[in-house]
């Protein structure tokens, strides 16, 4: 055995001397066969998450040609939701969805900033991997969680606030609340409970974890050099943190909240438990009533038809599709910016 | 401190200074025998005599005056929005009362600071002020989060037939004393075993493949799995929905929802065990190739075993999303109140979605009960990231005490086979020169096998034995392989 081993060690070596410079080498033994089923298996372990993300786009759209067929451009452009009488369109759920994940976004991105600035600059070393984990913890508690606090603590609070941003912010159209009379007393309070802005809040307590890891990640990831640099240059802390981490971090901190905006679109169950479905076009984000297509499909598809489930699927495929592109959107901005972090 | 700093910066000043005195009158050799060495010279002032101990320095940055503008700033704040509530102005709520507060002790804390520091500084203090602010307001709210579900829990919890019986036997109307969600709870047992049996092999593999054999594919797949991890979970439902339930046949079953939950644990595996296998050290794979042994048994027997700390955590975080999705078992389990153990037939109840089941009706026992299983999952979860934060507390390749000590004891042991081997085989054939290289060439990979050994590879103990003699039984292959393919 080793001394056949020896010999074809030896024997190439004459077949061609004089054949100059190197050539490339291999860096891996593995043209044995074992090796190659073991790159095989891999591969085909990387093809079935290729796989399983072509199968849903594909099957959704497969089930939802029936209905899309039907609607054509109408079914971006109609706010009514009934698929057996013919008129049904994702404009109203699509403007709820994008509102609520607005407002999740508005309220979550300083939050996040705030708590990764803190825990990647100002925490003490020993708390900071206990910070760290908390954070994880809380990305990873379920939503129905959130939407049951939602529900039976936030709705009933969220009211003096919503009245007040009405009252002084009426001005502005996003903020209008028809039908609330601030100086009447005896007005019934309900005209500001379900609405976008409550909906809002409880997707930004699911995301702002998800944002803050991502933005934390990249904070940590700034160049030790430069931010001694800054600081032999007499700078504060927050001066450092202005010139060498903010700039730094700002394809990541986009990116993490495009991220986060990609969570909160597709937000279900915490959306679902605390609206009051309408399938009208609802700008105004304080008033009660609105709409996502997540919760469209968790309210109706119990009692869909087969053209219904049909119609469902094409809303599905919609918030896939957004979601997919914002998706695609941040990873590109995360990976071409200076700090080329991967996410979470 | 600043005195420190001026003292120490006037002790650079005068160092020319007293320097001076002696360099004209460096000819001067008798008086000055050695020039003397260069050391700092500390300014001689009549006030301190030289004789008395210096005193130590603190190097912390907290002065006495900003923690006293810090309590005076809130005192003020809280002061005056007080006297603007009850006295002044008609305001009124709690809210309102704490921004107020907030910005007037922003705006006091800057007026304090600036008294003796100049523009860079205040900014700086307010901006680490408002950095504290928002991370403690985060923190409080998502901990009031999970305080809130548990004691809203503690009416349901405390009854034993909440975690022993399931809803047969209770109506709408019955006590918290009758019904639980024993069937929410086996429901989430069978249905988070099966999405483990079907994600975990599935998700290593496609690791590994990421780290394993790298180029665009990779790159493109990993982008794919990003994009994956956000996928909505409603559309993860739909999709089972439109495949298992109504292309294949199946029934809305425990089945269908551990599809569903694996699609949605699937991305968050690979991404965590992704990382997790990048930092396996390159070294230790180097060291495994270098002793001619094919990638394949190099994943096995090096990389993984090394990360398999990191590994586990990455499976239970990712079991710990799988437990708490909603929407899409909402899709594909149907909804029970009998316990099932059947995957395969009938709906079977998970812990999130008899949640969300029961707060739907409006009986307060029921709501109660809705809270409680609310309860039980964030109990569920909190216990499942405790065990991710101990079992992954070590970097890949870091063995706990014990691991070193089974890994040193393998090793000992492989010294000794390959000592009695090589004894045997130069006692076999000791007429040929061949086989005595051959023996070289044996301990040579042993002696390199012992390295790698100590690295971290051999914690399994016995099971590692008999690979590594099949390792080790064609010791010629590996590099005649390698020069082979060069």
């Amino acid at each position: 055995m080793i001394v056949r081993s020896v010999s074809i060690r030896t024997q190439p070596r004459p077949a061609g001397p004089d054949h100059g410079a190197d050539r490339r080498r291999r860096l891996y033994s593995d043209s044995a066969l074992p090796d190659r089923l073991f790159h095989a298996v891999a591969r085909s372990g990387g093809g079935l998450v290729l796989a399983v993300m072509l199968l849903v786009g594909g099957f959704l759209l497969y089930r939802a040609w029936q209905a899309l067929r039907k609607a054509g451009l109408g079914f971006l452009t109609t706010a009514q939701w009934d698929p057996d009488a013919g008129h049904f369109g994702i404009a109203a759920v699509l403007t709820g969805t994008v509102l609520i994940a607005t407002v999740a976004v508005v309220i979550s991105v300083p939050l996040a900033i705030g708590t990764a600035l803190y825990i990647a600059e100002y925490a003490p070393v020993r708390l900071r991997r206990t910070l760290v984990s908390v954070v994880d913890l809380m990305a990873a508690v379920p939503s129905v969680v959130y939407g049951l606090w939602g529900l039976f603590f936030l709705q009933g609070k969220v009211i003096g606030l919503a009245r007040w941003l009405s009252t002084y912010g009426g001005w502005f159209p996003l903020f209008t609340v028809d039908g609330a009379d601030p100086h009447d007393p005896l007005a019934t309070a309900t005209v500001y409970t379900a609405s976008t802005f409550v909906a809002g809040i409880v997707v930004a307590m699911m995301v702002t974890p998800i944002i803050c890891s991502i933005i934390r990640e990249v904070f940590s990831q700034a160049p030790v050099g430069e931010r001694e640099g800054a600081y032999a240059l007499g700078a504060t802390r927050w001066g450092m943190i202005r010139s060498v981490v903010l700039p730094f971090a700002t394809g990541g901190m986009i990116g993490g909240t495009m991220l986060g905006l990609g969570r909160a679109l597709g937000e279900t169950i915490g959306v679902y438990l605390v609206i009051s479905p309408v399938f009208a076009i609802q700008p105004h984000i304080l008033q009660t009533g609105t709409s996502s297509v997540s919760s469209l499909i968790a309210l109706r598809y119990g009692e869909a038809s087969p053209f219904g489930m049909s119609a469902l699927m094409a809303a599905g495929l919609a918030l896939f599709l957004m979601t997919l592109v914002v998706n695609f959107a941040a990873s590109s901005i995360v990976a071409r910016s200076r700090s080329g972090a991967t996410a979470e | 401190m600043t005195t420190d700093v001026t003292s120490a910066a006037g002790a650079a000043g005068p160092g020319p200074h007293a320097a001076q005195p002696p360099r004209p009158g460096g000819a001067e050799t008798p008086r000055d025998p050695a020039p003397p060495p260069p050391a700092t010279t500390l300014p001689r002032t009549a006030g301190t005599t030289g004789t008395a101990p210096e005193r130590r320095r603190s190097t912390g940055t907290t002065r006495q005056s900003d923690v006293l503008a810090l309590v005076g700033a809130a005192a003020a704040a809280l002061s005056t929005t007080w006297l603007f509530f009850t006295r002044l102005a008609p305001f009124s709520g709690g809210l309102g009362f704490v921004v107020c507060a907030y910005l007037l002790f922003l705006a006091f804390y800057a007026l304090l600071v600036s008294f003796d520091e100049d523009g860079p500084a205040v900014r700086d203090r307010i901006a680490s002020a408002i950095v504290h602010s928002l991370a403690l307001l985060l923190l409080v709210a998502l901990t009031f989060v999970l305080v809130y579900t548990l004691w809203s829990g503690r009416k349901a919890l405390p009854h034993l037939n909440f975690l022993t019986q399931d809803m047969r036997k209770a109506g709408p109307l019955d006590p918290l004393t009758v019904g639980g969600i024993r069937h929410a709870i086996i429901g989430t047992l069978i249905q988070i075993t099966i999405g483990l049996v079907l994600t975990v092999p599935a998700g290593l593999l496609c690791a590994v493949f990421l780290n394993e054999v790298p180029g665009r594919y990779a790159r493109f797949v990993r982008t794919v799995v990003e994009a994956m991890t956000a996928l909505p979970s409603i559309v993860a439902g739909l999709f089972v929905y439109a495949t298992a339930i109504l292309a294949v046949g199946l029934d809305k079953s425990g089945l269908a929802a551990s599809l569903a939950i694996s699609v949605m644990m699937l991305p968050i595996i690979i991404r965590a065990s992704d990382v997790v296998i990048r930092l396996v050290p390159g070294t230790l794979r180097e060291a495994s190739y270098a002793l001619g042994s094919p990638r394949w048994r190099t994943v096995w027997h090096v990389v993984l075993p090394t990360a398999r700390s990191g590994l586990t955590t990455a499976v239970i975080l990712g079991t710990a999303r799988g437990v708490g999705e909603t929407s899409p078992v909402l899709l594909t389990a149907g909804f029970t109140a009998v316990t099932n153990y059947q995957p395969l037939h009938n709906p079977m109840v998970s812990l999130p979605l008899a949640a969300f089941e029961f707060v739907q009706s409006p009986q307060p026992a029921m709501i109660a009960r809705g809270f409680g299983t609310a309860s039980v999952l964030v109990v569920l979860v909190l216990a499942l990231f405790v065990v991710a934060r101990v079992i992954g507390g070590r970097g890949p390749g870091e063995l706990t005490r014990s691991g070193t000590h089974r890994a040193v004891l393998a090793s000992r042991r492989d010294q000794q086979r390959f000592a009695r081997r090589a004894a045997a085989s130069t006692a076999a054939t000791a007429t040929g020169s061949t086989a005595s290289a051959a023996a070289d060439t044996v301990t040579t990979s042993s002696a390199a096998a012992d390295t790698v050994t100590t690295g971290g590879i051999a914690a399994d103990g016995p099971g590692r034995t008999d690979t590594a003699e099949q390792d080790h039984a064609h010791p010629d292959q590996g590099p005649a392989q390698g020069v082979d393919g060069s």
